[in-house]
């Protein structure tokens, strides 16, 4: 156990170092430097600017100043937010995308899973195509044409919510988290729900099931107790993806609600070539990343016997 | 799959043998068509996808409109709305025809009255012509299905023209992945061993990376670059394909047929394409097809966020963007293109379904 911790902690020095090289000349390989697109500053200010950010040097060396200052966790200054240094920035956005990312998170779980065993238990009758029908619908309304929907019915029709923006609009009943989590949740409840379904009904087929049937385990004691620990393990091992699909769904959905979030600040930085908080937020992301695939790995192995060894 | 052994795909007839009431063995593929065929939803997601496809590709032909042409007077007219001719003659017999929609024909009489304007209008509405000066308005039998943007262009020319995109670079995009993830995994299957591991470490490490977050770096850093769109996204996506047919392939790998190729000493090469590859078909169209909706799911990200396709051509994300800006007040821009979108992926994803029922019985969940 803690040997694959290890191992997949070791994983994530190579695909940070591969993620950061590869946005770091990238970003150095196009034309256009941030300065350039501004009003025309003359030479001098430019060449202050660049000396100020060490843009004059060769690039090996910003390559590796780049790679030690992240070392000491120091994601640089911001050319866009002048005052601000990229650690602030995601300091300042992130904790409102992981509010609504951990409530989008608990709805795609609760309504998915719950969902998801009300199908498999009913298998081939109405209380299975009915949720079925409903996740299918999930799945080919993304969250982008979902978002503006559910924005024109709360939000302009219904008055429940506001339409967007995220400071000082308490005055409506729900609150501005709601339905960017709600649109970005119910995307995944359809996918958690057919997972579910799946792996319940692989276990429900099983001798282990059969055996308490005869022995007459009442049925909601066979599903809850039994099979649905086993009949999770598909959605555990959904949940890193989940996760990064989280993310790249936060762009979207932060864009709709016009919530300043860390997406909006991430497609921002990238529209003004605002380099390091590009890399800042990149090489944010890639943590992430592999932590939670990592840590739905590790939950996977605690559940699931076969796979410890 | 497992099942599938290599005499079910190429039939050995003797021909010496001539009973005519012999029983007909199916091949895999009749077999996946019969089962197909009972399976009213995916036949039905079959149905519409190439609705949709041929829409997409031979509409635009018809509608009579381009997808670039504006026309100021009819701005945001609703689908079906009232059009009107509008005829401005100049000296020496030249004249300058334009159209009008019932809901921008009070603006051409802002110089007016507010009650003559409605009078006007109201005249117009009810069939009759309008004349004032050199210009003359009438009635035209011209309707617009969905109605018209803000720029007064055709919103069917543009949802299936950005059809056209939208599913060229689902089928691209696919195409890519399938090439690349079917002969990573098939040669990381095959050859095994160390090169093997090394392989598929190497698709581990990819796997972490943040995907959606590198086509976005790559769009904005390299132009929105069509071809690059395609290259990037197929790039993504291939991972997951590499994964399924290597384990494919090294279940197949020690069966007897290919132990007996191997015996006949066929190279390693012709074993791979020849007997490997085909018997895996199954897998890497089912995966194909739920591919597909992921890659189209991807494109319309970028270009909802403003990184695909750029105007004037427009994709479906690009519309249901474009969509989402005026919907307080013309919901038609937003409910169209979103259909057809969701349309598409409903039926991809039964498709997807119903070809893993019928081609892979064994996987099947229920």
């Amino acid at each position: 156990m803690i040997k694959i911790i290890v191992g997949r902690l070791l994983q994530l020095i190579p695909v940070l170092w591969i993620i950061l090289t590869l946005t770091f000349f990238m970003s150095k390989e196009v034309p256009g430097g941030p300065f350039s697109a501004e009003r025309q500053a003359t030479p001098e200010v430019i060449a202050r600017l660049n000396a100020y950010y060490g843009l004059d040097k060769p690039l090996w060396e910003q390559y590796l100043g780049y790679l030690g200052k992240l070392a000491r966790f120091d994601l640089g200054p911001s050319y866009t937010y002048q005052s601000e240094s990229v650690n602030e920035v995601i300091a300042r956005s992130f904790p409102i995308s992981l509010q609504i990312g951990t409530l989008a998170f608990c709805i795609a779980a609760v309504f998915g899973i719950t969902a998801g065993v009300i199908a498999a238990a009913n298998k081939n009758r109405l209380w299975d195509y009915l949720p079925m029908s409903f996740s299918m619908l999930g799945i080919c309304l993304p969250t982008f044409v979902l978002g503006p929907i559910l924005a024109l019915l709360f939000g302009l029709v219904l008055r429940l919510a506001p339409v967007s923006g995220w400071h000082g609009l308490n005055y409506v009943p729900f609150h501005p988290m709601i339905m960017p989590a709600v649109t970005l949740g119910l995307f995944y409840a359809a996918y958690i729900a057919r997972l579910t379904r799946g792996g319940m009904l692989d276990i429900l087929s099983q001798d282990f099931i059969r055996t308490a049937r005869a022995k007459g385990v009442p049925d909601h004691q066979i599903i809850l107790k039994h099979a649905l620990r086993g009949g999770l393990l598909p959605v555990v091992a959904f949940l890193g993806p989940a996760f990064a699909g989280l993310l790249s769904g936060s762009f979207v959905v932060e864009k709709v609600f016009n919530v300043p979030g860390i997406g909006q600040e991430f497609i921002k930085s990238v529209f003004n070539r605002d380099y390091p908080l590009v890399l800042g937020t990149v090489a944010f992301f890639g943590i992430l990343i592999v932590v939670f695939n990592l840590a739905s790995d590790i939950l996977q192995a605690l559940m699931d016997p076969k796979s410890r060894k | 799959m497992n099942s599938a052994t290599p005499g079910a795909t190429t039939s050995i007839e003797p021909a010496s043998v001539r009973i005519d009431h012999l029983e007909q063995g199916t091949s895999l593929w009749k077999d996946a068509w019969y089962r197909l065929k009972k399976n009213h939803v995916a036949l039905f997601g079959l149905c519409a996808f190439c609705s949709v496809a041929i829409l997409c590709l031979i509409g635009p032909y018809f509608t009579g409109r381009t997808y670039e042409q504006t026309e100021i007077g009819l701005k945001a007219s609703s689908p079906m709305e009232s059009i009107f001719l509008k005829t401005e003659a100049f000296k020496g017999g030249e004249s300058k025809r334009s159209f009008v929609a019932l809901s921008n024909l009070e603006d051409e009489f802002l110089d007016k009255t507010k009650s003559d304007r409605k009078d006007i209008v109201e005249k117009l509405a009810r069939g009759g012509a309008y004349r004032e000066g050199k210009i003359t308005y009438e009635p035209s039998a011209r309707r617009y299905l969905f109605g018209t943007d803000p720029l007064g262009r055709d919103l069917l020319t543009r949802v299936l023209i950005g059809g056209r995109i939208s599913l060229a670079v689902g089928f691209a995009a696919t195409l890519v992945s399938i090439c690349i993830g079917a002969l990573w995994g098939a040669t990381a299957g095959f050859v095994g061993g160390k090169i093997d591991s090394a392989m598929m470490r190497f698709a581990d490490v990819l796997y972490a990376l943040p995907f959606t977050v590198i086509v976005i770096l790559l769009m904005v850093m390299f132009g929105r670059n069509f071809i690059l769109l395609f290259v990037a996204i197929g790039a993504v996506e291939w991972l997951t394909m590499a994964r399924i047919v290597r384990g494919q392939i090294i279940s197949l790998k020690n069966q007897e047929f290919i132990e007996a190729a191997i015996s006949l000493g066929l190279p390693g090469h012709r074993i791979l394409f020849g007997h490997l590859i085909p018997n895996v078909l199954g897998p890497i169209i089912i995966y194909a097809t739920l591919t597909f909706p992921q890659v189209m799911l991807l494109e319309a990200v970028l270009s909802f966020l403003g990184l695909g396709v750029q105007p004037p051509l427009s994709s479906w994300g690009v519309l249901i963007d474009e969509g989402s800006r005026t919907m307080e007040t013309s919901i038609w821009l937003l409910v169209c293109p979103a259909f057809f979108f969701s349309l598409t992926l409903f039926s991809l994803n039964f498709l997807g379904d119903g070809l893993r029922d019928a081609l892979d019985p064994k996987s099947s969940k229920d």
